[in-house]
């Protein structure tokens, strides 16, 4: 039975790659958390819709292997003095998949269309650098006022509110990639469907089945057409990962972007250095209500903090997937200078006796305990890590209770900034910069769940963005660091996220970076 | 029996009128809501959201707009896949989930009825234990036991199958989601028959058929089969109605693109429209299997009249 089984499959595989001609192709099974939201770039927000549209489409500047950021539809640009106005010369002789050029005129109708209250745009805010954004966003001035222009075809003007140094590195999102005009005209909101979509990356849309696979293959009118090397790429949505691994292990993937990491010994026995885990660009952290007793008593929350073991959480919970983290920005941005708690570099003893000694002082004992809830989503290892933080904490005469929802109902009450003692969280860096971590704490803003408000903070980040010296700037950010997470606890770092990867010794090309992001382009496979 | 079949039909429109506005309010009641996520969405972007998709009106004219587009067959636009409309999702998965379903089905009950036939032939033999033990041991393993398994031995180590994906629908992507859906039906379907052929058996026209020298196969098969498919039939039709929408487990362990996993994800997502449909689908498929169910009575059992 094996051996008939296995030549009628062989068999009927060969015939169908002989039927389509299909033997020189190479093809990239790729496997993605989950199927994209959408494939429309301006109405997308999470990392697995960003790995296929940063194939199928180019925005002004892109990423290499290194995810460094490199010309994209731009081949060049210029800056003011006063560092506030860009102007892009767009690549020439660059075109669309449908063979039309790719002109300035695009990048105004799609920047337009981004901030336009009526697309919704969830990324909408990676261009409020962008003068009138935010009031065209909030429907206080018309799309056309935002400052953007068409010099000529082939020359897109920018004007900033602030310099902002970050701002190339934005626009490597999605959510500022081009949309075809021609294209959204004809065929409304089915412009994304396969076969209509018209985009300018290395691949175009070929097919898209919900839940199976979507299948993009390589756009021969890409300007860089003749050096990539993957003919297609299929995206397959992988939500249950330990069928990945199977999958990866049996040829089915040649990579995936998550690993169970409960199996993380296991892999590692059986797939080598195919495993691949390093630093990424998030920060998880814990946020206490800050302004309600006793969470309000800064010295409380640092000496909850200071006695949580970091190092355990990493290596116990989560098998080294994750690394002890004491500052909100992780380290990996270049000029930038992390600033950490005073208490990083004391040893576990230490911490847990001075913060014996602040409990004690506050009147708490394990006599008298403080009581303290933890809110998380659903998640095992979310859990684990509040079980362990409930089990360092009680020895210090803390009661640590545990709540946990599901993802909507947890980000809903965060919202609502509903009452909480303390509550877990995450952010994963959207682009390469201080600012994107540091802008949470700042009075008001929308994802600043421990409603931190502190005007030295907010002042610091002000200058910040207005500054146009880079060394000037980051020292600001740097300040703000240091007293808004360092000092104050804004949020209560955790652990720096790692990316775990498996990617298949077939694969070439494929280089470690904090942003985890792996352009197909600059990929081949033997 | 036409206007019987009729008239069920009818009284089935309140019934999913009524399961219609229940989901719909109970839903709203969850906390949080399709735009919640771990990076929360700046006020002014969510309010813009919330416009497009109709979510800031009062949430009777929400209830009513969704009344209206479902009477005219509209589902609506999902929340969270906004490139397709409900439709166009049930449209993709549903035939894939039809198919694993009815072959499923199909196969628990033909290879089921048979086990439980010949174990009732040799009650209390060596025979009717082995299938009894297997048939308890078949409806106790869980499927997310007994996927994973298939996909050790028969994909990893045997290489005949692959371990998941449609692949276009292809044969050997089937057998793993078929043979994981079947088992648990298979062997309820053989105690459900074993027990009722047993008690079939026993029945006075069939002593009185053997005494009138009718064969074996003609007391089993034309007489004592009849009496006994009724618990089967019973059986069947719910079971068809949740086999034919899909298994969330079977669909994400074997990564199969069918409809089972919007039950959950939609909900866990607060993807109303999604969910709507969802529960819309699976109160069709269940008000059309129990109609049938009913039909088929009269056809076996002669006593049965619906007119």
């Amino acid at each position: 039975m094996n051996m008939n089984f296995k030549s009628w499959l062989v068999g009927t595989t060969m015939l169908v790659m002989t039927a389509t001609g299909a033997f020189a192709e190479v093809v990239f099974n790729r496997g993605n958390s989950a199927d994209p939201e959408s494939l429309d770039p301006h109405k997308t927000s999470t990392v697995y819709e960003a790995h296929i549209l940063r194939d199928l489409f180019l925005g002004l500047t892109t990423e290499d292997a290194k995810s460094e950021v490199i010309p994209g539809a731009a081949e060049s640009w210029t800056v003011s003095d006063d560092k506030k106005v860009y102007t892009f010369k767009l690549r020439a002789g660059a075109t669309w998949s449908d063979g039309s050029p790719v002109t300035a005129q695009d990048f105004v109708f799609s920047w337009q269309r981004v901030v336009d209250p009526a697309t919704a745009a969830e990324y909408a805010y990676m261009l409020a650098p962008v003068v009138n954004a935010e009031d065209v966003t909030a429907g206080k001035k018309k799309p056309g006022e935002l400052g953007v222009k068409a010099v000529d075809d082939s020359t897109f003007e920018v004007t900033l509110n602030a310099p902002t140094p970050y701002f190339l590195e934005m626009l490597t999102h999605q959510a500022t990639y081009p949309v075809n005009k021609a294209n959204i005209e004809k065929f409304g909101a089915d412009f994304v469907k396969p076969g209509n979509l018209v985009s300018n990356g290395a691949y175009t849309l070929a097919e898209f089945v919900p839940n199976d696979h979507i299948k993009a293959v390589k756009n021969p009118k890409f300007y860089d057409a003749a050096n990539v090397k993957i003919d297609v790429v299929n995206y397959i949505p992988t939500e249950d990962r330990s069928t990945a691994m199977k999958r990866f292990e049996a040829g089915e993937l040649d990579s995936n972007d998550d690993i169970p990491t409960e199996q993380l010994a296991d892999l590692k026995a059986k797939f080598g250095d195919q495993v691949r885990l390093g630093p990424y660009l998030g920060t998880y952290y814990y946020a206490f209500k800050t302004d309600k007793a006793p969470w309000d008593n800064v010295k409380l929350r640092q000496a909850i903090s200071e006695a949580i073991d970091r190092d355990y959480l990493a290596e116990k919970v989560w098998q080294n997937t994750m690394i002890p983290s004491y500052s909100f920005v992780p380290p990996g941005i270049t000029g930038y200078e992390t600033r950490t708690t005073d208490y990083a570099e004391m040893s576990q003893i230490d911490r847990e006796d001075a913060a014996k000694k602040v409990l004690a002082e506050l009147g708490y004992s394990p006599e008298k305990p403080l009581k303290m809830e933890i809110r998380s989503n659903t998640s095992e290892n979310h859990k684990n890590t509040a079980i362990a933080i409930q089990e360092q904490l009680k020895p210090l005469g803390v009661e640590v209770t545990y709540l946990n929802t599901d993802t909507k109902t947890h980000y809903g009450h965060l919202e609502q900034h509903g009452d909480m003692d303390v509550a877990r969280a995450g952010w994963i860096a959207d682009y390469k910069d201080p600012e994107n971590f540091l802008a949470l704490c700042k009075t008001g803003t929308g994802n600043n769940y421990s409603v931190y408000s502190n005007k030295e903070y907010d002042d610091l980040m002000a200058k910040a963005a207005a500054s146009a010296d880079p060394a000037e700037r980051m020292k600001a950010l740097s300040d703000a660091e240091a007293i808004g997470v360092a000092r104050d606890l804004c949020v209560m770092p955790l652990l720096y996220y790692g990316f775990h990867t498996v990617v298949s010794n077939k694969l070439k090309g494929w280089e470690d970076n904090v942003m985890d992001r792996h352009p197909t382009r600059f990929l081949s496979k033997e | 029996m036409l206007r019987y079949v009729f008239r069920r039909l009818l009284t089935a429109i309140p019934t999913l009128f009524v399961i219609v506005t229940i989901a719909f309010f109970l839903m709203r009641v969850a906390p949080g809501g399709p735009f919640n996520q771990e990076k929360g969405l700046n006020p002014v972007i969510k309010a813009n959201l919330e416009r497009v998709f109709h979510l800031d009106e009062p949430l009777w004219r929400q209830y009513l707009y969704y009344l209206q587009n479902l009477l005219r067959g509209d589902f609506g636009p999902s929340y969270n896949l906004p490139d397709f409309t409900v439709a166009e999702l049930f449209a993709e998965g549903l035939p894939v989930s039809l198919q694993l379903g009815a072959m499923a089905l199909t196969l628990a009950l033909v290879i089921g009825s048979a086990l439980g036939i010949w174990a009732a032939l040799r009650q209390n033999q060596v025979t009717d234990y082995a299938v009894v033990a297997v048939a308890t041991a078949g409806s106790t393993i869980p499927t997310f036991v007994i996927a994973p398994l298939f996909q050790l031995f028969f994909a990893l180590t045997l290489h005949w199958f692959p371990v998941g994906g449609w692949g276009g629908g292809a044969f050997v992507n089937k057998v793993g989601p078929v043979l994981t859906l079947m088992l648990p039906q298979l062997a309820i379907v053989a105690r459900l028959m074993r027990g009722s052929m047993i008690e079939s058996l026993h029945a006075h026209h069939i002593r009185t058929a053997r005494a009138m020298g009718l064969s074996d196969y003609s007391v089993v098969i034309r007489h004592a089969l009849r009496g006994a498919l009724l618990p089967i039939v019973s059986y069947a039709g719910p079971a068809a109605a949740a086999l034919l929408t899909g298994s969330v487990i079977v669909e994400t362990i074997f990564s199969i693109p069918g409809v089972g996993r919007y039950f959950v994800e939609a909900a866990l997502n607060r993807d109303y429209t999604l969910v709507m449909g969802t529960v819309v689908l699976i109160a069709i498929f269940t008000v059309l299997f129990n109609l049938i169910v009913d039909i088929l009575y009269a056809v076996i059992d002669p006593r049965v009249r619906y007119d």
